[in-house]
């Protein structure tokens, strides 16, 4: 049973390397677009199938972030990267629990030994993508503030020079943008890789009919931490667009 | 000591000491929460998705020191 943090090269395009986690999310990433042009044609006065589950997705989350937001305007600026957020991290979430996932692989040898690698990898359960996505979220709350309130009003929530408290304390601000940064990612990276871990090794151990209910619990948390992620991204946005006091 | 031997017991030992500090929060998180909502029946959807946010805060925590340590085993 072989458990690697990092994800593996599966394949290279000139000096990139394709690991399996990248190449699961370009699965996820068409499988979406395609849903999104299909869907997106038909356009009846009331919906049915496919485009009445995913108008239900949309109003649902359209709904929490006007909830927190409280304005329409503003929440028809912000909701659109902040539910794709969230679908692309709960689907490729999902996409890890596939049948096949796992066994399929690569046969090769490291070290001297045997070991298969497997062809894809939930993308979540790479650090990468996760910083990736962390690093957009801190970006985009930083980017909304600027466009809400003026980079001046923006940058005098960090570099105050009116009194040494307040420079301390926007100095403390500073620093803790970059660790909204790990936080989003490790949180992400560590629930999802845990859950990887945790399915391994009770599929090692027990692999008829236990492995169950962690598929569910995996489920559950695969939604959870989109939401979370979704949910705290919101939240620093709705903190970076008022004035300071 | 071996090297192995060392590695195993700081993997066992930083899950589990890591581990204790946010199962406390998240029960007194939850408590809060549950009890909030006893109190005002007509806030529960608010209460509850700030009580879900916050739990999600401190269980990030007890991811830190799990990825600490797959890190000190696998690395």
């Amino acid at each position: 049973m072989e458990i690697s943090l990092a994800a593996e090269k599966v394949a290279h395009i000139g000096s990139f390397n394709v690991t399996n986690s990248i190449l699961l999310s370009w699965i996820t990433t068409t499988f979406l677009a395609i849903t999104a042009i299909v869907v997106g044609r038909k356009n009846d006065l009331v919906p049915k199938g496919l485009r009445n589950f995913i108008e239900m997705v949309i109003e649902y989350l359209y709904k929490t972030v006007n909830d927190v937001i409280g304005d329409e305007q503003k929440t028809k600026k912000y909701f659109p990267i902040l539910a794709t957020l969230f679908i692309f991290i709960v689907l490729n979430n999902w996409m890890g629990l596939l049948p096949g996932i796992g066994p399929i692989g690569i046969n090769e040898i490291k070290h001297g030994k045997h070991i298969l690698v497997p062809l894809f990898r939930g993308a979540n359960a790479d650090l990468n993508t996760t910083l990736a996505l962390a690093i957009i979220a801190v970006i985009t709350v930083q980017v909304f503030g600027v466009a809400a309130i003026g980079v001046a009003k923006y940058a005098k929530k960090f570099f105050n020079f009116s009194n040494p408290i307040k420079f301390f304390v926007g100095g403390l601000e500073l620093i803790s943008e970059f660790s909204k940064m790990i936080s989003f990612s490790f949180r992400l990276f560590g629930n999802i890789f845990a859950g990887e871990i945790l399915l391994m090794v009770i599929a090692y151990l027990v692999p008829v009919v236990a492995p169950l209910p962690f598929f569910l619990l995996e489920i559950f948390v695969g939604l959870i931490q989109g939401l979370v992620f979704m949910m705290l991204a919101l939240v620093f946005i709705k903190g970076a667009i008022v004035e300071h006091h | 000591m071996d090297l192995e031997v060392v590695k195993t017991v700081a993997t066992a030992a930083t899950i589990t000491i890591g581990a204790i500090a946010p199962a406390i929060a998240i029960g007194q998180i939850g408590s809060k929460g549950l009890e909030a909502i006893g109190r005002n029946p007509e806030a529960a959807d608010k209460v509850s998705s700030s009580m879900i946010l916050g739990i999600a805060f401190a269980e990030a925590i007890a991811i830190y020191a799990l990825v600490i340590a797959l890190i000190i085993k696998f690395v």
